[in-house]
């Protein structure tokens, strides 16, 4: 019985041993810490990751805690980027901070291609996700009812269409899925629904519908003739500079290499705007 | 002479300390097995209370709205729960008349060549991984589901019932043809001879000898259905709406499937204490379960 608790003993310490090692080895690494916008979790992730894995020695990290907490995070200085994904109110800009454009999220509005529907206004959206329009007959299609299909709470795209169309926790969901690939499914398989899904991941199966006139489409997003998109915003301090760490990662990301990164995440770069 | 004695004495001592180290690594695997179970329950229970403790067990349990990401949250999970019991209790009423009765005709009345080959495909059936079901569900009992009835979306708790039945038929058919198997033979011959005829003897001589394991792979199905989230989330819509047959709606386990991945703060700790609902749920229905096949043993 002795033995057994003295082999159990030794498998629980090697445990413990391995465990602890990897926390003691980030001395001399430079870190770069960033803060904010859950919606951005993918597309700075993305970044950190490839910047990390081209730069030896460098930590990055980053804590997912929503816009205006990444922006207070910066005035602090807890700190080196925040991130949000809105534009800068006029009295944090008055605070000494400076937002950078990182790149735009897109909005498709995607319905069944059997759908007659062209093009709504983001009016229109907002009501008919109130549940106000109700048949498609009221906003020129067949005389169909509406079938709501939206994302789960926390999503970050459900975030951003909620607060572009302002509908936030006023929708009338009929389903709420968890990943964009159902959203298209769905949509793809019911002539009655209208969805919401990042432009990058919209395929052909399904119909994609102009706001205000508006295709969506890379450039119309970049020159914000589409409206349903939000900006994903680097923010940093006009009186103070950046760690030579933070500062290689801040033009790393907004420089032209980043592209392709940014693409991957479902996004459009604002390089080149 | 004396030297062969010890060195089989010195022999039979190596034996004895490799027997107990042997000892001691299974000891180690049983442990490791026991601890795992361990660690999640009193994780679960941990990370469980604390948000009952914050929403008030009333209100959680009994709540009927759920909003976890309004600036004013409501956390009531009367709908899961309801939905859970709707949805298991709709796979059963589906699943164990088919599943019995095909364990019945495989067990008693099927050639052994039909045995054989519908026993591989119910193996297959079980074997097919819950995302698939929820994937052929999505493509096309949805859409069947909205055609038949005339409705503007399929995703309904009806989808989620008959996805599940189909889901627990293997458990329920392969557990009942071993329940119907071990009646002793003589009870049928005694029966056949008295005159009975073959259904006769099936149904009321072996049915009823083999009872307990049947009731006891319905438990099985039962608590299947309530554990299964992957397919039912592709199926059911998961809103959280009061259930209904043709409306969209969310189970315990989706409920917290759904909602993880991006949660923060007491929106996660609510999805918590929803995973340890569920746990009891299981827990209760795995103590019938062993209750129920301990009084088969003692038949």
């Amino acid at each position: 019985m002795k033995k057994i608790i003295g082999l159990f003993m030794a498998f629980v310490f090697v445990i413990v041993g391995l465990t602890a090692c990897d926390s003691n080895d980030d001395k001399n690494v430079g870190k770069v810490a960033t803060d904010g916008s859950t919606s951005m979790e993918k597309v700075i992730g993305t970044l950190g990751e490839t910047y990390m894995k081209e730069n030896d020695g460098i930590k990055f990290t980053f804590n997912p805690t929503g816009s205006s907490a990444g922006i207070k995070a910066v005035l602090e200085g807890r700190c080196d980027i925040g991130l949000a994904s809105r534009y800068l109110k006029d009295e944090e800009k008055s605070q000494g901070l400076k937002e950078t454009v990182l790149a735009y999220d897109g909005i498709a509005i995607v319905i069944n291609k059997d759908n007659p529907v062209k093009n709504l206004t983001l009016e229109q959206i907002s009501k008919i996700y109130k549940g106000e329009i109700k048949n498609w007959k009221e906003v020129g299609g067949e005389d169909l009812e509406i079938v709501l299909i939206g994302r789960e709470a926390g999503s970050g795209t459900r975030d951003g269409f909620e607060s572009i169309t302002k509908t936030v926790n006023k929708n009338k969901y009929r389903q709420e899925l968890t990943s964009t690939g159902d959203v298209i499914t769905t949509v793809s398989k019911n002539n009655n629904a209208i969805g919401y899904a990042s432009l990058s991941s919209v395929k052909s199966d399904i119909k994609t519908v102009s706001v205000n006139g508006v295709k969506p489409s890379e450039e119309t997003i970049k020159d914000s003739r589409y409206v349903v998109q939000r900006p994903f915003m680097l923010i940093t301090k006009t009186d103070k500079a950046l760690t030579k760490e933070a500062k290689e990662f801040f033009d790393y990301i907004t420089s032209e290499k980043a592209i392709d990164a940014i693409k991957s995440a479902g996004v459009v770069p604002a390089y080149g705007k | 002479m004396e030297n062969k004695n010890g060195s089989i004495l010195k022999n039979s001592g190596r034996k004895q300390r490799i027997e107990n180290i042997i000892y001691g690594v299974f000891m180690l695997f049983g442990i490791i097995a026991v601890g795992c179970v361990l660690v999640i329950t009193i994780y679960l229970v941990m990370a469980g209370l604390p948000a009952i403790k914050e929403i008030g067990l009333v209100n959680f349990l009994f709540g009927k709205e759920w909003v976890s990401t309004d600036a004013n949250p409501k956390f009531g999970i009367l709908s899961f729960i309801l939905t859970s019991v709707y949805g298991t209790a709709g796979a059963i009423f589906i699943g164990v008349p088919v599943g019995f009765l095909t364990a019945v005709y495989l067990s008693k009345i099927a050639t052994r060549k039909v045995r054989i080959v519908v026993e591989q495909a119910i193996n297959l059936l079980a074997a097919i991984p819950s995302v698939v079901y929820g994937l052929v569900g999505m493509i096309l009992l949805v859409p069947s589901i909205k055609t038949i009835f005339n409705l503007s979306d399929g995703s309904s708790l009806l989808a989620a019932i008959i996805v599940l039945s189909i889901m627990i038929l293997p458990s329920i058919i392969k557990m009942s043809i071993t329940a119907l198997d071990s009646v002793p033979k003589e009870y049928e011959d005694a029966s056949l001879a008295l005159g009975a005829t073959p259904i006769e003897t099936y149904f009321k001589i072996s049915v009823p000898t083999a009872k307990s394991g049947i009731a006891a792979a319905v438990v099985l199905g039962v608590g299947r259905a309530i554990g299964e989230a992957m397919a039912v989330m592709m199926v059911s819509g998961n809103a959280p709406n009061m259930p209904e047959l043709f409306e969209s709606v969310r189970f315990l386990t989706t409920a917290v499937a759904s909602e993880m991945s991006y949660s923060a703060g007491l929106q996660r700790q609510a999805l918590f204490s929803i995973a340890l609902v569920l746990f009891l749920f299981i827990m209760l229905i795995n103590a019938s379960l062993n209750f129920l096949l301990k009084r088969q043993k003692n038949v």
